[in-house]
């Protein structure tokens, strides 16, 4: 069974079509790339199926579950994602382990101790052990970015969603954020991630989605669509992004 | 000087420019201390030379006054720090309260976001002065039970009403200023609305609003002479009172030192504060 549906959803934005039924099946340990030009509705997608934002047609099902229904938790299906946002959005007047360790001790009703060791676990496997007492304003955006990661991963979520996380980032740094996720689909986590990484995204993605205009185009695997792709607006988005020089 | 940490040495156009710029600040040093003097003796000739000046000198500077009333100003003033230390913490309650009571969204809290919204707009549009008189004369009036009639502690309630209006609308001013992107993040972490605000929004706005409440703070010191109207025997009621017997202001004069003395700190350490949040941000 699919870990998270998407079906049909659309989404408006005063009366201006985001989204124009969007379709899509991830299954439990798929790693899915949403790519495409910025507004082509990739984070907003992502924002849907956060409860961020409310759909206005169609329904998204979390675990069977369908999670637009109005009368659902949206805390609890919040509890059950993680997302990653492109600007970090760090608490900014906390300590590196305080932001990790804050939805554990204070949604999931973990003890301080225990929170504070899984959290040193985590920072160390990406190697932030020594940042654990720092505020955010005192690392790098790579590190920021690899903290909000770990702040993500730390309630245990069944999926996380990537929004674009390493636009904000200067190209060393986008390294060590794109090895961070690279550890994650090692581990088995499913992920959907809008990303503009062309390269790493035909590396990692088990599925590629292209994205137009809020009308999934196209859908395949990532060789099909990196050398193969059916649509010509497809193979005119990669043109442009092998001519930019991001590929 | 000269040399720098890595054993590098200026060079003589750097050391010229150092040593232009060290005889400009000299300069600005000297012509502010100059045209402060000359203002000072401009203000204190025209003062003292004006016709009515023996007479107000007499009346407002009388030394044998200053000293008479003195002690009982002074011991008035503490009946002022002790209304402000009462009514500051109180005030912050209400502010804070009154600031999540119009941020709440649920349906069901309609009517305290209503009420909360309807003191802000009524506390701020009445005079603290009309406050305190309406609370330290009506309330009593209602003989209600459990009603205080000691009338320092409803002029405390009436400053802390009054008060409570302008720190409510500096609060929801920081709350607001808090980015919007903080509020998702924290949301998308599974946190409700209550702990959103609780544990990332209100810290962050507190931390931003501390410079313009002190300026509010500083106001309120001042503003606890108004409780002087419903009788209580602070400061400016003793001056009232040595005044109207001696037919001299001197008294008048003791207590705007003492206040004075008083806001001074208060301000500088404001400004300080928000130099400190400017650099932070810088």
């Amino acid at each position: 069974m699919s870990l998270l549906t998407i079906d049909g959803v659309w989404k408006e934005f005063r009366g201006h079509s985001v989204l124009r039924g969007i379709d899509l099946e991830v299954r439990p340990h798929e790693v899915v790339s949403l790519i495409g030009a910025s507004g082509s509705g990739k984070s907003t997608l992502l924002r849907c199926v956060n409860l961020l934002e409310t759909v206005d047609d169609g329904a998204i099902y979390l675990d069977g579950e369908e999670i637009t229904d109005p009368r659902v938790d949206v805390d609890d299906v919040r509890r059950r994602l993680g997302i990653v946002f492109q600007a970090f959005n760090l608490f900014p007047h906390m300590t590196v382990l305080d932001n990790i360790t804050l939805a554990p001790r204070r949604v999931h009703g973990v003890a301080k101790a225990a929170a504070e060791e899984q959290a040193g676990d985590l920072l160390a496997r990406f190697g932030l052990a020594d940042k654990a007492r720092s505020y955010p304003d005192q690392l790098s955006g790579g590190q920021q970015q690899r903290v909000a990661i770990v702040r993500a991963l730390a309630t245990k979520p069944r999926l996380m969603l990537l929004d674009e996380v390493t636009s904000a980032l200067d190209p060393v740094l986008v390294v060590e954020v794109l090895q961070v996720i690279r550890e994650l689909k090692e581990s088995g986590m499913t992920m959907i991630l809008a990303t503009h990484e062309m390269g790493f995204c035909r590396d990692i993605s088990d599925t590629v989605c292209f994205l137009e205009g809020g009308v999934m185009l196209e859908k395949g695997p990532p060789e099909k669509i990196f050398t193969a792709p059916e649509h010509a607006r497809t193979r005119e988005f990669l043109r442009a992004v092998l001519d930019s020089g991001r590929l | 000087m000269s040399e720098t940490s890595e054993g590098w040495a200026k060079s003589e156009r750097q050391r010229e420019r150092e040593r232009v710029r060290r005889s400009r600040a000299r300069r600005s040093v000297s012509i502010a201390g100059a045209s402060t003097v000359v203002f000072i003796v401009l203000v204190v000739v025209l003062v003292t030379n004006s016709p009515g000046w023996p007479r107000v000198q007499e009346l407002f500077f009388n030394p044998e006054w200053f000293v008479k009333a003195l002690p009982d100003v002074l011991s008035g003033f503490l009946l002022n720090i002790k209304i402000f230390l009462i009514a500051e913490p109180l005030i912050l309650v209400v502010g804070v309260l009154v600031a999540l009571a119009r941020s709440i969204t649920a349906p069901a809290f309609f009517p305290v976001r209503a009420l909360a919204t309807l003191y802000t707009d009524i506390f701020r549009g009445v005079p603290t002065i009309l406050v305190i008189y309406l609370v330290g004369f009506g309330l009593p009036a209602l003989r209600l039970q459990g009603i205080p009639t000691d009338l320092v502690t409803l002029g405390v309630i009436g400053l802390t009403l009054s008060y409570g209006a302008y720190v409510a609308e500096v609060f929801r001013a920081g709350i607001e200023s808090v980015h919007p992107s903080q509020v998702a993040a924290a949301r998308s972490l599974g946190l409700s609305h209550g702990k959103t605000m609780r544990f990332v929004v209100l810290p962050q706005a507190t931390r931003r609003v501390v410079p313009p409440l002190l300026n509010d703070f500083i106001s309120l010191q001042k503003d606890t002479s108004l409780v002087a109207t419903i009788g209580p025997l602070e400061a400016l009621r003793q001056a009232q009172i040595i005044a109207a017997s001696a037919f001299n202001y001197t008294p008048y004069l003791v207590a705007s030192l003492l206040f004075i003395l008083l806001t001074i700190p208060m301000a500088r350490f404001t400004d300080h504060l928000a130099a400190r949040t400017r650099r932070r941000r810088g």
